[in-house]
């Protein structure tokens, strides 16, 4: 009944438009005036419109980056992650300028040239050197864009070998993610999912010595400063291990072993006492509360950022960056792979 | 000369027996003397024996270009409809995750119990929306409708080279559209590997069930498609190299057509290779191949796959993914330039540096796929050559956008919608470039991959201008197709809502992304960290459900204005090109008499020492005329 009541109201909606529509057409063609044709007015009001929209869009920008500026992520946890905020900054600055420069273009000149039926167009064909300016202009800027961003890519991606990085797993399944660290002998034993059994959820393999002290945790725990070579692997799916505190991702690819080496530079407790951060989390304490959800307190996660599956969106894991003496705490307190067989 | 007509003969008379409406076999004509390097089928075709015009030859199974353009646009209006649709859906979902809404369970029936979405087709809206809006609406509903409109009356030819292979070309995307809109009923649901289909969650129904018999018509519905695309391709550029008029040199083609031709070779090139890596994908899938699958332990079990590789796939499919961007930019930045020369009454600012950009683009598009895989594992220098590629592209866009400002300058503007619509798409086409910047920049692609920032952007660049080039196309030629007018007030309305809307929905995106919330989540809700971006989705939803409302106006003055619209004049714009010179009511072959022969190019407008402030193809040059055309 109420499908039938709105279907029916949709259809004289419709027919109420038709008419207003054709009243409109047939009254001016009446008066001798071609309906549709654009006049004089409407190019004045079209024209005003665009310089309006332009300050509106303008306003619009401006709100939404005070507005959000709040829920943006907190300063990097990270060494080369600092360093994306750096480039991000200037190529940010970059294209804000551009824009705040040419669509206040665009829109003065369809207001400004705004069309009139007593005037005519200049005839201009094409000009060199303005074509020249807007050639190399960008290609100078864009030069210097690409400099720094191969620069810091090739510092993050190619660092020199480091002396003995921490050797961590990050493993990734339907839904949820392991982590496995390489031991007191820093190497990770084989592994591959034709080894999964049992416990053995990561298929690590029994027969390599080197597997014996390898410690598999569903949390990640780092210390700060100090180097980890992240080794990726996936058991099912393509996931994306994506660590947006640390400015850090990478796909986990079944078949492969995919690597990313960073140093974590900010401690789990740092964070919670960094002033913008707390205000994030105070705003969104707010909004729990009202909605009577529990209290959250900060914490560096792991998060899937490649379609995996029907929980995608609740693929995580709880990362702690502390002191180093606090990470040999608790990694003593984790059971080796030979103590789980 | 008198090869190519043998050939041409030849080829038009193996065509006329499989199509008994071709139009313009090419004849030996006796008229003109001086063929230069132009050939072209002109004649009085009144020689040639039409078969009577039937309800199925003539709205159905037409060889007409005139009749297949408007075939193309209304079939890609109706998958534009169930895109946009699908959009409403999961804005619903994304706004207010856990509110139940009536209407869900009304349209989604089992997937959505108590009218609370599944999260399994959250993700099937979400890939069947990507795939429709790219494939079914901006690539065939667009290159589909303009380019079989405008390349034989804009250059001058009677039809296209074959229309047969046209009329296949139509079919196949019908019958592919079918496909896909069948796929959205079957018990396992349909597609959800998102648009880009990665295996081997598209590959494997343990991942996803939507990977089931979904996956299955997916691909065969793609498949079909690709040939379609095909057919179509190849009889565009055919067309455009073999059949302009007289007179008609490649530098005084509008540069609409410049535009579809060059997509019309981007699409010949790079949709063979997504038909290989479906083609693959179905081996892998049914017949047990390893090319994307290997060392895959799912459902409690180990899979026999062994060798293959995922990245593989994704290879494949941006080598086709990256230039499939430009097939769907290209065709609305051609309109827009023959839309704001015609409208603002001026030349298009700098034509060949116009046609030198849409080459570079071109160009460019097909080596800058690895972009879109800056964290695959790929070897980080490949990352270095594909971020310089992807950066280059920034320069001849740069051009486009200041040549389309420059256009504007001293202009005379007339502000009919489809105007409105091109400088809108001016507008988005800087905004979305801008942040291709920053994605195109490996290091800081980083952390805003897969996040909402790069909806933001693609969304921006890609979709709205190329539906609001659409949109100017169809208010711009609508009385081409139909001989009646859209009603103009109805026009301003939407464009004015579906403008602010647009920017309303995507640009608050940008700051999802920077805030790290990534795309593809059925709720942010698992991650107190974006609790605090809840408002946001719901003012982006928002504004979605108004801009889909305002689509309401589009359809209903598309559809009443075919039958009750103002009759148009021949040339209602004053526009300059060959289009206008034909009569409204469409009649085959295009030109009642012989075909017109082009004196001038088509941007001649508010030139001085003319009466008109524009001057159509036809006329011939005056004898103190300068024109470097």
């Amino acid at each position: 009944m109420n499908t039938l009541l709105i279907v029916l109201v949709l259809v004289l909606a419709a027919i109420a438009i038709g008419q207003v529509v054709r009243v409109l057409e047939l009254s001016s063609s009446v008066s001798g005036k071609d309906p549709n044709a654009v006049t004089d007015a409407d190019n004045n009001r079209q024209g005003w419109y665009m310089l309006i929209f332009l300050f509106g869009m303008f306003a619009f920008f401006l709100w939404n980056t005070y507005d959000a500026w709040g829920t943006l992520l907190p300063k990097a946890a990270s060494v080369h992650g600092a360093e994306i905020d750096k480039l991000m900054a200037i190529s940010m600055v970059t294209i804000v300028l551009v824009f705040f420069v040419t669509q206040p273009l665009l829109f003065y000149f369809s207001f400004k040239y705004r069309g009139n039926s007593a005037r005519k167009a200049t005839y201009v064909e094409h000009d060199n050197r303005l074509e020249l300016m807007w050639t190399s202009v960008p290609a100078v800027v864009l030069a210097g864009l690409i400099l720094y961003g191969l620069s810091t890519w090739n510092t993050i991606m190619f660092k020199p070998p480091v002396e003995d990085p921490i050797i961590v797993e990050i493993y990734a399944k339907q839904f949820g993610w392991n982590a496995r660290y390489a031991g007191t002998d820093n190497e990770l034993g084989d592994a591959g999912v034709r080894n999964i059994e049992g416990v053995n959820v990561l298929g690590v393999d029994k027969n390599d010595m080197q597997s014996m002290d390898d410690v598999v945790t569903s949390e990640l725990h780092l210390p700060v400063g100090k180097p980890v070579l992240f080794k990726f692997r996936a058991q099912d799916v393509i996931h994306s291990a994506y660590m947006p505190h640390f400015r850090l991702q990478m796909n986990c690819v079944p078949g492969a072993v995919t690597q990313f080496g960073f140093t974590p530079s900010v401690t789990t407790a740092e964070m919670r006492a960094d002033p913008k951060l707390m205000a994030k989390v105070d705003n969104i304490n707010v909004i729990r509360s009202k909605r009577g959800d529990e209290p959250y307190t900060f914490d560096y996660v792991l998060l899937c950022n490649k379609i995996c599956g029907s929980a995608h969106y609740n693929m995580q894991m709880k990362i702690v960056v502390e002191s180093e003496e606090e990470y040999n705490t608790w990694m003593k307190s984790q059971k080796t792979f030979a103590q789980t067989l | 000369m008198s090869d190519m007509h043998t050939e041409n003969s030849e080829f038009a008379h193996s065509s006329i027996e499989a199509n008994p409406t071709e139009l313009h076999p090419r004849h030996e004509d006796h008229g003109h003397g001086d063929h230069g390097d132009h050939h072209h089928g002109h004649g009085d075709h009144d020689d040639h024996h039409h078969p009577k015009p039937t309800f199925w030859n003539t709205y159905v199974f037409s060889t007409d270009h005139k009749m297949i353009a408007k075939q193309f646009l209304i079939t890609g209006m109706s998958m534009g409809f169930i895109g946009m649709m699908m959009s409403v859906l999961f804005r619903l979902q994304l706004a207010w995750p856990e509110q139940s809404f009536p209407i869900l369970e009304r349209l989604l029936g089992k997937w959505a119990p108590d009218g609370v979405m599944d999260p399994s087709i959250y993700l099937a809206l979400v890939t069947i929306h990507g795939t429709i809006m790219v494939f079914f609406v901006l690539t065939a509903g667009l290159s589909g409708t303009f380019s079989n409109l405008l390349i034989p009356l804009q250059i001058g030819a009677r039809d296209m080279a074959s229309g047969f292979l046209n009329m296949l070309s139509y079919w196949f995307f019908f019958v592919s559209s079918v496909i896909m809109v069948i796929s959205l009923f079957v018990t396992s649901g349909p597609a959800s590997a998102g648009w880009t289909v990665y295996p081997p969650l598209s590959a494997l129904p343990q991942a996803i069930p939507g990977s089931g018999m979904g996956m299955t018509l997916w691909l065969v519905s793609m498949t079909l498609f690709i040939v379609s695309s095909l057919l179509g391709g190849l009889n565009y550029i055919v067309t455009v190299l073999n059949l302009r008029t007289k007179g008609m040199s490649m530098t005084r083609l509008p540069l609409t057509i410049w535009a579809f031709m060059v997509t019309a070779i981007l699409g010949v090139l790079s949709f063979p290779v997504l038909l290989s890596a479906a083609l693959l994908l179905v081996f892998d899938r049914s017949f047990g191949t390893s090319f994307y699958l290997s060392d895959i332990f799912i459902g409690g079990q180990v899979l026999e796959h062994s060798g293959g590789s995922p990245v593989l796939f994704q290879h494949l499919f941006w080598f086709l993914g990256h230039p499939e961007v430009y097939i769907i930019l290209l065709p609305a930045l051609g309109i827009t330039s023959e839309v704001i020369a015609t409208n603002a009454r001026k030349p298009i600012f700098g034509y060949r540096a116009m046609v030198g950009s849409i080459l570079a683009i071109a160009f460019l598009s097909f080596i800058v796929w690895g972009h879109h895989m800056f964290i695959t594992g790929m070897n980080p220098f490949l990352g270095s050559v594909f971020t310089f590629t992807t950066l280059l592209i920034a320069i001849p866009s740069a051009v486009k956008a200041f040549n389309y400002i420059t256009t504007l300058w001293k202009g005379n503007i007339r502000f009919t919608p489809a105007m409105l619509f091109s400088i809108a798409l001016v507008s988005t086409f800087i905004t979305g470039g801008l942040t291709g910047i920053i994605l195109g920049d490996s290091a800081l692609d980083i952390n805003v991959h897969d996040t909402y920032f790069v909806v933001a952007h693609f969304h921006i660049v890609m979709g709205l201008s190329a539906i609001f080039g659409m949109f100017a196309g169809i208010y711009h030629w609508f009385p081409k197709m139909y001989g009646r007018r859209l009603n103009k007030s109805l026009g301003y309305m939407h464009f004015w809502l579906t403008f602010i809307c647009s920017y309303g929905v995507f640009f608050p995106m940008h700051f999802l992304g920077m805030a790290g919330l990534p795309r593809r989540y059925y709720t942010n809700t698992a991650f107190p960290m974006f609790d605090d971006l809840a408002d946001i989705n719901i003012l982006i939803s928002n504004f979605a459900i108004l801009g889909a409302i305002a689509q309401v106006l589009f359809f209903f003055n598309f559809f009443y204005s075919i039958f009750r619209g103002q009759r148009s004049v021949q040339n209602p714009w004053k526009s300059n090109t060959l289009e206008w010179t034909t009569p409204v009511e469409h009649i085959h072959g295009n030109w009642p008499g012989e075909i017109p022969e082009v004196h001038r190019w088509a941007y001649d407008y508010s030139k001085p020492g003319m009466e008109e402030d524009f001057v159509p193809q036809t006329v011939p040059m005056k004898p103190d005329e300068q024109s470097g055309h």
